[in-house]
């Protein structure tokens, strides 16, 4: 069965990931800008890292068989640092007309600060201008408030929900999430967010109908292959297969789809060809034998 | 030097090209775009014009016609459009359109565009190379198009463009040329491949082909065709490839003898009679050498 990781954080990430993804059967990936752990200073060191997810972090991905999309956007973290935040504004507009961007994200609230909230709503006039999907990044602490004034600050700007994702969503924050009328994701983390056991009971207890998964996978303690691992735990807890298929690929190309940016032919068609090499930082090393599928 | 008059000329070639190819409401967005960058060259309307591109034209392949093509090489000798697609024309077409006069930094805009471009960006601006005014003031833009490790980036500034052999010093040339071999590019595309032969690039590649060798690998059988003017120094590496039992390795040390000055050459290639006539009379030359 094919998967969509929609949340994942490759430039943290090894080759090894790369392989043992594409080998677990994920197909693509979306790479939300974000916060890369530590404080970026000035601007040029956030164009460099945008240009980084839409260039180099495809072009890695590809030769892997896989399929890279990105989400352009100033994290909340980030939004607090006033005189950076206004620079990363005049540069959002030309990064989020590219090619391969498939949402505004992830937008929202961290600490839930005036900054926060005036950063987070100018990317959602952005969203609109720009008829980009959007995707939510829910405060880790005060998550419950931070989610529901997100939602209501998105109802002021007049964003379809059906257009914007919740992510990091929890059994706290679900029931609002759907009745509202958003998407609601899931981030399966080892140890904190959400685990897959959990996930199992908010499949049941909810349907399939609004739900996504994801690995949220970065430079932490992660897991790049939990949305296959899910969906193998999904089907052993007699889901049905269609369920499973809906919350491990088809509600997020729905969703992301609607950028007009990710559609399915462009992995349904998509040949690995690894001949494209590296060297320097190389993917590659020297003596390996690249594979290379026929295009079919 | 190009002058504002070529870049006028250019403009009108590229957009005679998106004209018979698009639709009214398509080319009428591509004019309200270029009136715009032209308004304000160093604005946001040429980044997002440059980035909604594609899917305003879509992608398909440009396929001049033979009379375009003509035109073409009238206007931009060497120019080569067979390996560009639409929206690859209409990016470069927004680049050349903010182009204010030679007080102008566009050489300084360009940059700042390409480093800021996703893969596809890179690769329409980079195929522009040879079209851009004040060839020499692109040139560190061109240079860090050949350090990507991004196969079709560097293959859109080394393939198929007259602009590497007419800009590039002798050092950068031959980097390019190595680099092609290291990231699994191939040399035949290289224009004026063969003009550009010298004894210091043949020296790095037969100091590569040891290694690999050392290693126990191989390589690309294209490397010989930049020693065989060379092949005096390098006798023994001729001969070793010379005798591979493979047939295309084999061939292409005989290609590379034809070249070489030395003598002995000619011993070597007269041991084969089949091999060294089909080279005299043309039917084996480096563009016909099959690539394993």
């Amino acid at each position: 069965m094919p998967y969509i990781d929609p949340h994942t954080h490759m430039i943290s990430r090894t080759t090894d990931d790369y392989e043992a993804m594409a080998a677990a059967g994920i197909v693509a990936v979306i790479e939300p800008a974000f916060w890369i752990g530590q404080a970026r200073t000035n601007v040029g060191s956030y164009r460099d890292y945008l240009s980084h997810i839409l260039g180099f972090e495809r072009f890695r991905a590809s030769q892997f068989g896989i399929q890279h999309y990105c989400c352009i956007g100033l994290n909340s973290k980030e939004a607090n640092n006033e005189a950076l935040a206004e620079d990363v504004m005049q540069i959002l507009p030309e990064f989020a007309s590219k090619e391969g961007v498939v949402a505004i994200g992830e937008i929202g609230f961290d600490e839930q600060t005036a900054l926060e909230e005036k950063y987070f709503r100018l990317q959602l006039d952005l969203a609109r201008e720009m008829d980009l999907p959007v995707m939510i990044h829910t405060p880790h602490r005060d998550k419950k408030r931070g989610a529901s004034r997100s939602m209501d600050i998105i109802m002021e700007h007049r964003l379809a929900p059906q257009r914007v994702v919740i992510d990091h969503v929890n059994e706290e924050t679900v029931r609002e999430v759907k009745e509202r009328g958003f998407w609601a994701a899931f981030s399966i983390y080892p140890h904190s967010k959400m685990t897959a056991p959990r996930m199992c009971e908010i499949v049941r207890q909810y349907g399939a109908g609004q739900l996504i998964v994801d690995s949220a996978c970065d430079w932490g303690i992660s897991d790049p292959l939990s949305v296959p691992k899910t969906a193998m735990l999904l089907a052993e807890q007699s889901i049905s297969d269609n369920d499973v298929h809906r919350v491990t690929y088809a509600n997020a190309l729905t969703a992301y789809g609607q950028s007009g940016q990710m559609r399915e032919a462009d992995w349904a068609t998509a040949a690995i060809d690894q001949r494209a090499r590296y060297d320097g930082n190389t993917v590659l090393r020297g003596g390996q034998d690249p594979r290379v599928e026929a295009d079919n | 030097m190009s002058t504002t008059t070529d870049v006028t000329q250019r403009i009108t070639l590229l957009r005679d090209w998106l004209a018979h190819r698009l639709a009214a409401e398509q080319l009428a967005w591509i004019d309200e775009q270029c009136t715009r960058i032209a308004t304000s060259p160093a604005g946001s309307a040429l980044p997002v014009a440059i980035g909604l591109a594609s899917r305003r034209t879509g992608k398909q392949p440009l396929m001049l016609s033979d009379e375009e093509r003509a035109a073409a090489e009238a206007a931009r000798p060497g120019l080569d459009t067979s390996a560009w697609s639409v929206e690859q024309v209409a990016r470069i077409l927004f680049v050349l359109a903010s182009y204010a006069g030679a007080e102008d930094s566009f050489a300084a805009r360009l940059g700042a565009r390409v480093r800021s471009g996703e893969i596809g960006e890179q690769v329409a601006l980079y195929h522009g190379l040879p079209l851009y005014p004040q060839a020499v003031s692109v040139l560190a833009t061109a240079a860090e198009g050949i350090r990507s490790a991004v196969q079709p980036i560097y293959e859109a500034v080394a393939h198929r463009s007259p602009y590497p052999s007419e800009q590039f010093s002798e050092a950068m040339w031959n980097q390019m040329v190595v680099k092609a071999l290291f990231i699994g590019s191939t040399l035949a595309p290289i224009q004026k491949l063969d003009e550009r032969r010298n004894a210091d690039l043949a020296r790095m590649l037969v100091d590569y082909a040891h290694e690999r060798w050392a290693a126990g690998r191989t390589v690309s059988a294209e490397l010989w065709r930049c020693v065989g003017p060379f092949g005096d120094r390098y006798m023994d590496d001729l001969l070793r490839v010379f005798e591979s039992p493979s047939n295309v390795e084999r061939q292409s040390a005989a290609l590379a003898l034809s070249e070489c000055p030395d003598p002995d050459a000619l011993v070597v290639l007269e041991s084969d009679p089949a091999l060294w006539r089909n080279i005299r009379n043309g039917r084996l030359d480096w563009h016909t050498l099959k690539q394993a």
